[in-house]
């Protein structure tokens, strides 16, 4: 068996990459957990945050909020609501989405509204700092 | 017989109709094509998530989780119907309005009561309508919608089945099969039923180890499980609607080509009537004169 698996990223809107890797760092919900080939058959839901894959030793970087990550032995797929390249990710538009979810966290009082709020503050800071270490 | 005006200023309006027609044809194949490539990039995702849901409910019992339990008793039905915001799409939107209303009168000779959830300005004015209580509705959203509509959607059955305001939730949507053919289907959404997916019932799925749990995945899973299935609603609906759209105004000009000939042949029949009756009178007269 090839020591790369086929690392595949899909969300609702389209296929945003397909690709033999080396090596993929996920953010598992209970924390971050690296695949390699021959990995066990495994079922993670993710956590939001960032993504890492390793090919012919160049790193790569990958935003992705709220999904799956379906691992067996030769391949690696990720099933994200939303899911971004670090190059990809708009900087002034995430920076703007972190004032507005700020200013929600401070003013809502209601609680489901409260929660929707900083969720959103985690995606726009995620993809802020990603974007800083990456982009 | 009509006059001569009459009919020209008859053709100058039937010739203005077919432009817009025809322009409306062009609109919606361009729309199809937006509609159908969004479906192609919706496809590998769907097609995934199915997989992953075939797998699990292999080695799932059905009390795993209240998305999945069916209930004994089965008091409230909720309809999900979706529709398209605008009219001039020949019959497309009374098919799929006539599909949930037949649902809903079934539903109601049971016994049961019935709650409308209409998505797309034709289901709610429907919905309005109908003996039958609107809870919900989403006006002018089925014009470049995107998922965040279909969880929001998905967001608000999950808590009324969950609250246990409805015991049951369908989804009413037009599939799309072809551009010549669109065919309104009536899906049981909730309770999740994984062997009624289409997933392909590979033998011998891996076993997988979990994380965090089988209850814990099954409860991010199955929400999401919903939404998938509203956004290929949406979708499909989105796009049958073009294609019927489509369809209705090519009839549309077809018809209006057939009145511009029937109208000019009426045209130069009183024309010439016209002209021979003149003609008669010249003749009438010189023979009158010669005396």
């Amino acid at each position: 068996m090839a020591d790369t698996i086929k690392f595949e990223v899909v969300t609702p809107d389209q296929l945003i990459l397909s690709e033999d890797v080396d090596y993929v760092g996920v953010p598992g919900i209970q924390g971050q957990f690296g695949v390699l080939s021959n990995h066990i058959p495994f079922l993670s839901a993710l956590a939001v945050g960032s993504l890492y894959y390793r090919k012919d030793g160049q790193v790569k970087y990958l935003f992705v909020s709220g999904g799956f990550a379906e691992v067996s032995p030769d391949s690696l797929t990720i099933l994200a609501e939303s899911a971004e390249k670090a190059e990809d990710i708009d900087l002034t538009r995430a920076q703007k989405a972190k004032e507005r979810a700020e200013e929600r966290v401070q003013r809502e009082k209601d609680r489901i509204e409260f929660a929707q709020a900083q969720v959103a503050l985690r995606r726009a800071i995620e993809r802020i700092n990603l974007k800083e270490k990456a982009g | 017989m009509p006059s001569l005006k009459d009919v020209q200023n008859k053709i100058a309006s039937v010739k203005k109709t077919k432009q817009i027609t025809k322009a409306m044809n062009m609109v919606a194949s361009a729309k199809l094509r937006k509609a159908q490539m969004k479906i192609e990039r919706f496809r590998p995702y769907a097609e995934k998530y199915y997989e992953l849901m075939g797998d699990m409910a292999a080695g799932v019992e059905t009390g795993a989780h209240p998305l999945l339990a069916k209930r004994e008793s089965i008091r409230n039905i909720g309809i999900m119907l979706i529709t398209s915001d605008r009219g001039l799409c020949g019959a497309f939107n009374t098919n799929l309005i006539n599909k949930a209303m037949h649902l809903a009168a079934a539903k109601k000779a049971l016994g049961q009561k019935v709650v409308f959830y209409a998505v797309g300005k034709k289901a709610v004015n429907a919905a309005r309508k109908s003996p039958y209580e609107l809870v919900k509705s989403y006006r002018d959203c089925m014009d470049g919608f995107d998922f965040s509509l279909a969880g929001e959607l998905g967001n608000e059955v999950i808590r009324a089945y969950l609250e246990e305001e409805v015991d049951e939730v369908h989804l009413v949507f037009g599939r799309f099969i072809n551009v010549g053919k669109q065919e309104p289907e009536d899906l049981k959404m909730l309770p999740v039923s994984p062997d009624e997916t289409e997933a392909p019932a590979e033998g011998g799925s891996a076993q997988y180890m979990y994380e965090p749990s089988v209850d814990g995945i099954l409860s991010e899973l199955l929400p999401r499980f919903i939404k998938v299935q509203i956004y290929r609603g949406l979708l499909e609906t989105s796009a049958s609607e073009h294609a019927a759209r489509m369809s209705a105004m090519d009839n549309a000009s077809n018809n209006c080509d057939e009145m511009i000939t029937n109208l000019t042949l009426a045209y130069n029949k009183a024309r010439q009537a016209a002209i021979t009756a003149e003609l008669l009178d010249i003749v009438g007269g010189a023979e009158a004169l010669k005396g």
